[in-house]
């Protein structure tokens, strides 16, 4: 059949796929005023062939995240308004009681993201809303009212039609993507079978389709095709006389990784149970080859078998029945991330390539919102950080570390994933130059930016005797997985002597060059026209004047910055730097982590330790607080930088990677006299933090909160213009709607009487138990917890509204199910320990 | 009984040309033989007795088989062997294998596989066996050692009736064969499998090649889109003469 | 060389497979009268072929018939084949989305012609009529006429309203049932459909199903799949309404309309009885 209109020669951006992300984007991007934009996809519309035409479409809003359920209930507010959305209920049903405990959490994440119709309900009760439950093989659920099922499809179609009826958007089905252009690192052009388009600006929303379109302009999308199981029984006589398509809850038999949601006369039947069964973007038909939808695998009954027993024993009702038939099984595909999350953003390798991939319907309008803002505005309103495919470092990219940690996550759709929880597979990619030295020291090693980095150090151990009643034993299995009281006693000894730390999972880069200055002016929030030698932490702020990221910036020359940021978001920092560089190459960024590592030492007796290895004046004097300078350390030239995050007087001494080792020998040598313990990211990243409280990116720092209400509007305003600079001007200008507090737990002890220690992400509750609502419609939430072995007490985080922002305000917080007395220790930045910062500047 | 692959798209041939490629593909029980198990199954239900249920094919076929037997066949005899087999050949092994099952009363077979189409298998089988053979039934009725079968013709139903025990082929249609319940499909998986390896004898009628046939495409007109289109519609209605 | 080619009768299909008996040398042709009995007509024809190629029609009795005959003769036989070049044929697969070069290892052929693979022979039919000897063998014993509800078949109708996945439900053929009635045709289905319980078996075409040969084919939401068009090939004229602009479906048109076929057939329908009533 002939087309009736052709494609354009030009077009401000091109979206490809018209799943439920590019239809949702283009829609967005119309919306906000863009014109000239054309959708593809290779096949035919409605229903292209991705993975968007065999969703499941139900959304469970609540999520630990608190992104990916901010994400969701945009997106199901876009649902509701486009009159797609069907509420149906949700029970996700436990059959264990560590599930329960699970499902206590969700409870708590639900108060701490503003989610309020959900309730723990008995069996009996499960029953009640789902009557072919058999609810003797469960001990509960967790009910939630705003659970439903919506049309995608249609929302994907109301979607482009707006911006076509609005002259912004061509829309070409059955055309397939050739080729993408990029000119100097940028997208100049997009070929496909039907012609040639030059743009700059190309958004690929492929689903599973997406790493293969990425590679064509030479970029990397870290995600891979896999299998979820589903399968289509009916007709059930128990639904018989269901009017619609929904009316029982959605339940989620979670302890077996598995659905069951009633459609009209039948029941689906979904599994994330089975082997993780991975597949090449390369590997899936064209919509010609393919029997059904190319995204519809032929389904292997074998990966079926023990999920058919479960479900028997869920709901013998419908499915004992020998007249209930299975009509229809596949395996469809879907995207699974290392990480488990989205991959949002634009491509750190190629300029005006975006992705937005691995979406689920869940969460695709509010997506498609948060990238049409972000492409606009250069922000979103959603804070995207962890979705940011910017996050990865090169390793991360590998194929087979995409699909190690797919396949390890798979298992853990409908897990009990713990907050501290360690990934298994593809670990030991990064070692630091002390790697060998922690392991004989029996470190505990976690993973940061995909190196091994010490927990805490099972050497230690003594240290837990010396400390004795000083140090919190943790009762619960809960709080002591992932977790072990040497991190307070290596606390304690790092206070009372001295510790070193492995930093080198930080991510360095260098800012040179004439435009160097004007460079990290632009992207700082504080004054970086400093003295050489200066060390400045800066928050980086968003257009908007919340949090970009937070780091320090060393000035080492004229034209010479160097910036240490932490390794979790430092590939996105690196990005955001590159971003704000100028065009003609005056200032060049060169990202130097993997080139210099960091060997932190503080204590009281760090300067002891220090002078006793140099002849340099490491004196207080001689090296003030917030400097730093090149010593000589026996024939090692060591950059020193004279911060703390610990709130200890100390140094970061920074080497070229290859000479690490030998700092370490000559440190740990030298420091062994003063009672110098390794100690590892437990202290470095939360006890020695949260006594000081010092605030986390991504815990307190996110693009919800801004510098005043973050506490850390300190000094006067810069004068050279940075990005956020009037927003930041105007929020110093007006009162804060909440202020981070510290606040310190009064009695953990539980109903049982065990006592119970949060970890972070629990709501804070007045003292009558109502959550906190601040005039921005923000809950009051944990955004770090953990012990604060100084001070003797369990320390948490929290942004509360101004009036609840009072030192000695009592209130709770709700942990499992239960509430603790909490009370506000300070209102601002003050720390709970050494108030007068007079350690720092010993 | 005869595993093929369900196709339905493009049809995409293997290097060799010597079968479809089905590394995309699903497979199922040829779609005249699901009908015929279902009716055996509904004969045995109705009246006792055992369904015994036989392919020739590759290993994979214990799939179909147990499809099969959560249809509700009691147990399964695999001819196992991963190359294709002329229908001479095919015949004959199915022969081999039925009469170690005597005595029966009736052999159901497909009137033809969905991929190969040699429409004479069951006849073959019915004179090594030396008995009765009627095809393509779309209708059936065994009562009192006989069956009444019921063959569709354009004026209508052609009966014929034998005695038992018989051949006979059936057709899609014949009847809508169920859907397996969930406790079926895990019972077929317990039920016996009698797998036995088999050589496949020099083919009579030799497979070369498979060609795709260059499809012929239209060049469609467009009589427009959407209700609007209805007027030109009629108008082509009234050309044919049809309206 | 000779063939000896079973007629069913003066039909096209017939007379295609004598087109395929003379492509193979001189040819005797050969009928019955009476009662259809496959075995017995066999025997006939294999006493009557001597050494002769057997050849038949690609009909379901011309197969069945040829069939008993290579079982009697323990030969190798090619169902439908579209052509023969000495001992190797090319028959069709998967109802003819498929094709097999194969090599016949027997002296004597015995063929069937593909439907419509051979044009239909304009030679003076003079075809011998045979007696079988009807001793003791399966017959016809009875016939039972279509059960069709007084409506007009699907096999035979001049216009066929058929639908798929896109009619959505059983409940959407109304509108289907309602067109067809107006143009005095049927109303046929694919076999998602039929799959789906949405129509009976009856009103599937395609491969396993009903092939039809009317005037005009509506195909409504119907993709187009190999399984489908195999029974619809024979229409004179296809008409595709799809919603799915490049649907395979318009590749097999005659004329197409784009669009939601639960808007466009009630327009239709209204249109043409607005059309009568003038």
């Amino acid at each position: 059949m002939t087309e009736t209109s052709s494609l354009p020669t030009t077009a401000r951006a091109v979206v490809i796929g018209a799943g439920i992300v590019g239809n949702s984007l283009v829609g967005q991007l119309a919306q906000l005023g863009w014109t000239d934009l054309v959708l593809l996809d290779k096949g035919p519309l409605p229903n292209p062939g991705g993975s968007t035409g065999h969703a499941s479409n139900f959304i469970f809003p609540v999520d630990h995240s608190k992104e990916m359920t901010q994400l969701t209930l945009d997106s199901v507010r876009q649902y509701r308004e486009a009159g797609v959305f069907t509420e149906s209920g949700g029970i996700e049903v436990a059959r264990t009681p560590e599930r329960m405990q699970e499902l206590q959490r969700r409870m708590s994440s639900a108060k701490a993201w503003g989610i309020d119709d959900v309730s723990i309900v008995t069996p009996a009760e499960v029953k009640e809303l789902v009557p072919f439950v058999d609810e003797s093989v469960i001990v509960g659920g967790f009910y939630t009212k705003s659970v439903g099922i919506v049309d995608s499809l249609r929302f994907g179609t109301i979607m482009r039609e707006r911006a076509q009826e609005q002259g912004a958007l061509s829309v070409f089905a059955n055309t397939e993507v050739l080729g993408i252009d990029v000119e100097h690192g940028r997208v100049s052009g997009i070929r496909t079978s039907r012609g040639d388009i030059a743009t700059e600006l190309v958004v690929v929303c492929c689903g599973v389709w997406s790493p293969k379109i990425a590679r064509m302009a030479g970029a990397t999308i870290p995600l891979t095709p896999a299998v979820h199981q589903m399968i289509d029984v009916g007709p059930v006589p128990h639904f018989k006389d269901t009017k619609g398509t929904i009316e029982f809850p959605i339940v989620r038999d979670m302890d077996t990784n598995m659905y069951e949601r009633q459609d009209g006369s039948g029941l689906e039947i979904g599994s994330y149970a089975h082997r993780p069964i991975l597949h090449e973007p390369e590997e899936i038909p064209s919509n010609e080859e393919a029997a059904l939808s190319p995204t519809e695998f032929p389904f292997t009954e074998r990966d079926f078998q023990q999920q058919m027993e479960d479900a028997l024993e869920l709901i013998p009702d419908v499915l004992n029945d020998e007249s209930v038939g299975i009509k229809y099984a596949i395996n469809g595909l879907l995207s699974l991330t290392p990480d488990g999350l989205p991959l949002l953003g634009e491509t750190p390798e190629v300029k005006g390539l975006w992705s937005a991939a691995a979406v689920w319907v869940k969460e695709g309008p509010g997506v498609g919102r948060a990238l049409a803002e972000w492409m606009t505005n250069g922000e979103s309103e959603i804070d995207l950080q962890s979705s940011d495919i910017a996050r990865f470092y090169e390793c991360q990219r590998s194929k087979e570390h995409v699909k190690a940690r797919a396949a390890e996550g798979f298992n853990k759709t409908y897990g009990i994933v713990h907050p501290a929880e360690q990934w298994d597979s593809n670990r030991r990619v990064r070692l630091s130059p002390f790697f060998s030295r922690e392991q004989e020291l029996g470190a505990v090693f976690f993973e940061a930016a995909a190196w091994e980095r010490p927990q805490w150090y099972e050497s230690n151990a003594p240290l837990l005797e010396e400390y004795g009643d000083r140090i919190n034993r943790r009762e619960a299995e809960w709080e002591s997985r992932w977790w072990s009281p040497i991190i307070n006693a290596e606390h304690l000894a790092m206070r009372d002597r001295a510790a070193i730390f492995d930093l080198t999972a930080f991510c360095i880069f260098d800012v040179v060059g004439p435009a160097a200055l004007e460079t990290v002016q632009q992207v700082s929030m504080r004054q970086m026209d400093v003295a050489n030698g200066k060390v400045v932490y800066t928050p980086v702020l968003s257009p908007s004047g919340t949090f970009k990221s937070d780091l320090t910036v060393m000035r080492l020359g004229e034209q010479q910055f160097r910036v240490v940021t932490g390794g979790a978001h430092g590939m996105a920092d690196l990005k955001w730097y590159a971003d704000h560089a100028p065009a003609d190459g005056s200032a060049q960024i060169t990202d130097l982590t993997s080139a210099w590592t960091t060997l932190g030492l503080w204590g009281p007796r760090a300067r002891d330790i220090l002078a006793s290895l140099t002849p340099d004046d490491v004196s207080h004097e001689g090296f003030p607080f917030g400097t730093c300078r090149t010593v000589e350390i026996d024939s090692l030239r060591v950059l020193a930088s004279r911060i703390s995050y610990v709130g200890e007087l100390g140094w970061e001494l920074y080497v070229p990677m290859e000479q690490g080792a030998k700092l370490w020998d000559l440190v740990w040598e030298a420091g062994e006299p003063h009672g110098v313990v390794p100690a590892g990211i437990g202290v470095y990243g939360t006890t020695g933090r949260l006594e000081k409280c010092y605030r986390a990116f991504g815990f307190e720092l996110d693009a919800d909160y801004n510098v005043v209400e973050a506490g850390m509007a300190w000094g006067k305003v810069k004068t050279p213009d940075f990005v956020g600079k009037a927003a930041h001007v105007e929020h110093r200008e007006s009162e804060p709607a909440a202020v981070l507090c510290t606040l310190t737990v009064d009695d953990h002890t539980s109903a049982d009487g065990t006592k119970r220690f949060m970890l972070g992400r629990e709501p804070v509750l007045s003292k009558e138990g109502k959550p906190l609502v601040d005039a921005h419609g923000r809950r009051s939430y944990v955004t770090s917890a953990g012990a604060g072995p100084s001070i003797g007490k369990h320390i948490l985080l929290s942004y509360l509204p101004p009036e609840h922002a009072v030192v000695g305000e009592e209130l709770r917080v709700e942990f499992l199910g239960e509430h603790y007395p909490v009370t506000v220790a300070c209102n601002d930045s003050t720390p709970v320990f050494d108030p007068e910062n007079a350690r720092v500047k010993a | 009984m005869k595993r093929v692959p369900i196709t339905g798209g493009k049809m995409v041939l293997t290097p060799d040309e010597q079968a479809i490629e089905t590394k995309h593909l699903g497979f199922t029980i040829s779609p005249h033989e699901e009908c015929g198990v279902e009716e055996a199954v509904r004969i045995v239900e109705s009246q006792g007795g055992e369904v015994v249920v036989l392919t020739l094919g590759p290993p994979e076929a214990e799939e179909q088989l147990r499809e099969c037997m959560a249809l509700g066949a009691d147990r399964a005899i695999h001819l196992v062997s991963g190359e294709e087999w002329d229908a001479q050949a095919t015949a004959s092994a199915l022969v081999d294998a039925i009469r170690g099952e005597e005595p029966f009363d009736l052999i159901v077979l497909g009137n033809e596989s969905a991929d190969a189409g040699n429409y004479q298998v069951g006849i073959r089988v019915a004179y090594a066996l030396g008995l009765p053979v009627v095809t393509g039934l779309k209708g059936l009725t065994v009562a009192d050692g006989r069956a009444r079968c019921e063959q569709e013709v354009a004026t209508g139903r052609d009966v014929y009736d034998v005695a038992l025990p018989a051949v006979i082929t059936v057709k899609e249609g014949l009847n809508l064969p169920r859907y397996p319940s969930v406790p079926a499909k895990l019972r077929a998986n317990r039920k016996p499998v009698d797998a036995r390896p088999v050589e496949r004898p020099a083919p009579k009628l030799e497979k070369l090649r498979l060609v795709v046939p260059e499809g012929s495409r239209k060049q469609a007109e467009i009589l427009g889109e959407g209700a609007a289109a209805a007027p030109r519609v009629v108008e082509v209605m009234q050309q044919l003469g049809v309206a | 060389m000779s063939a000896l080619v079973f007629l069913e009768g003066a039909d096209e299909l017939s007379l295609q497979a004598l087109t395929l008996g003379e492509s193979l040398g001189d040819v005797r042709a050969v009928r019955f009268d009476g009662p259809y009995a496959p075995a017995a007509w066999a025997k006939a024809i294999v006493d009557a072929a001597g050494d002769a190629d057997i050849i038949g029609p690609g009909s379901d009795r011309g197969n069945e018939v040829l069939a008993h005959v290579a079982a009697q003769l323990d030969l190798p036989f090619a169902a439908n084949v579209t052509e023969v070049r000495g001992n190797d044929v090319t028959r069709i697969r998967w109802g003819g989305t498929l094709q097999e070069e194969a090599r016949i290892h027997s002296e004597r052929k015995l063929l069937t012609a593909a439907p419509f693979a051979f044009a239909p022979s304009s030679s003076p039919l003079q075809a011998e009529v045979l007696s079988p000897s009807l001793d003791g063998s399966v017959t016809v014993v009875d016939q039972v006429a279509p059960d069709s509800g007084g409506k007009v078949s699907l096999a035979d109708a001049k216009v066929v309203v058929s639908g798929g996945r896109g009619v959505g439900s059983s409940e959407g053929f109304a509108i289907l049932e309602e067109l067809a009635e107006l143009l005095d045709g049927a109303v046929g289905c694919s076999r998602v459909v039929t799959s789906a319980g949405w129509r009976p078996h009856a009103d599937q075409v395609g491969q396993t199903g009903t092939k039809v040969s009317p005037d005009l084919y509506i195909a409504c939401g119907i993709s187009g799949a190999t399984q489908h068009i195999a029974g619809c090939k024979g229409a004179k004229k296809l008409l595709a309404i799809n919603a799915d602009r490049e649907a395979t479906i318009f590749a097999h048109a005659d004329y197409a309309v784009v669009g939601d076929l639960h808007e466009i057939l009630p327009a239709i329908t209204a249109e043409l009885r607005k059309a009568r009533a003038v």
